[in-house]
């Protein structure tokens, strides 16, 4: 079987999808869920644990360390927990690998925020590579928060082969 | 007390952030983050999907790399961006080596800048998630 005659991994629901934006989810940031954050990447800076100690350094409570925005939200009545990313492809493919995570912050995220998500897919393509045949997909997400302010971006790559 | 824009200089080396996961660590943070893919501590999973053993979660890199930043530039400067592709795997038990490079060094915006390459590095040498950031510095 040739190669070149065989169909796009990506169906035209896949490509329909790129560009549409998920529903929005929101995300408490909340003293428990950064001290816990912060305690398993190792963190040792005081600010992530003690409220006196994030407002002497600036903060107006515990700041959300780099990498807490990837916690996702728990729903365990939401239909499908896979994001619009994870549409089927035109031939199944087994395996998921996080390729990347790239977040640009644009001001401080701190516990007692409310912030809301949306997401969508920003590119889907396909790849042969060392894994054999794979789609590689990037998801942006924006962050908002209750002033309405852009608080950070989020842009991930998932591998599928 | 973090760095100062001041005494940046492009081409210089930030302290290395020394990282070592036990499995305890890696169960920290599959809480911490709400990942729970199996293959991050359940020996007998990895192996049924091909691994050779429980692999170290990306998104725990990523955060490391975050934590060497934030380690450098302290309360006062802030981390503007960090990204870092997944490239190979790292293992529980095994060093886990942080580092970064200052590739440029700006003002825009009013802003002190600082651009640097960063890594993860593991213990044969091999930069595992490979990665840049900006970071504004007082």
């Amino acid at each position: 079987m040739s190669d070149e005659t065989q169909e796009s991994l990506i169906t035209d629901e896949m490509r329909a999808s790129i560009g549409r934006e998920s529903e929005p989810t929101t995300l408490e940031v909340d003293k428990t869920s950064v001290r816990m954050f912060a305690r398993s990447v190792g963190y040792t800076d005081p600010v992530y644990y003690d409220e006196a100690a994030a407002q002497a350094a600036g903060y107006r409570s515990l700041p959300a360390p780099p990498g807490y925005l990837g916690t996702p939200v728990f729903n365990p009545n939401r239909r499908s927990a896979r994001p619009q990313g994870m549409l089927e492809p035109s031939r199944p493919l087994k395996r998921v690998l996080n390729g990347g995570t790239d977040v640009e912050y644009l001001t401080d995220i701190c516990a007692g925020d409310i912030l809301t998500s949306v997401s969508a897919v920003s590119s889907i393509e396909e790849r042969k590579g060392r894994l054999g045949e794979m789609l590689i997909t990037t998801t942006k997400t924006t962050y908002t928060n209750q002033d309405g302010e852009v608080v950070a971006i989020m842009t991930g790559t998932g591998i599928r082969y | 007390m973090g760095a100062s824009w001041d005494d940046v200089r492009e081409g210089m080396e930030i302290p290395t952030l020394e990282k070592n996961c036990n499995t305890q660590q890696l169960v920290h943070w599959a809480a911490g983050s709400g990942d729970f893919y199996q293959i991050h501590y359940d020996h007998n999973f990895a192996e049924a999907t091909g691994l050779p053993n429980i692999i170290v979660h990306g998104a725990l890199k990523h955060a490391f790399l975050g934590q060497l930043l934030h380690d450098w530039v302290g309360n006062e400067g802030r981390i503007k961006r960090v990204g870092c592709s997944y490239r190979g795997m790292d293992f529980p038990d095994e060093d886990i080596h942080c580092k970064g490079v200052v590739t440029r060094k700006y003002e825009e915006n009013g802003e002190k800048l600082v651009d640097l390459e960063i890594w993860t590095e593991n213990p044969e040498g091999t930069r595992t998630s490979p990665g840049s950031a900006t970071v504004q510095l007082p």
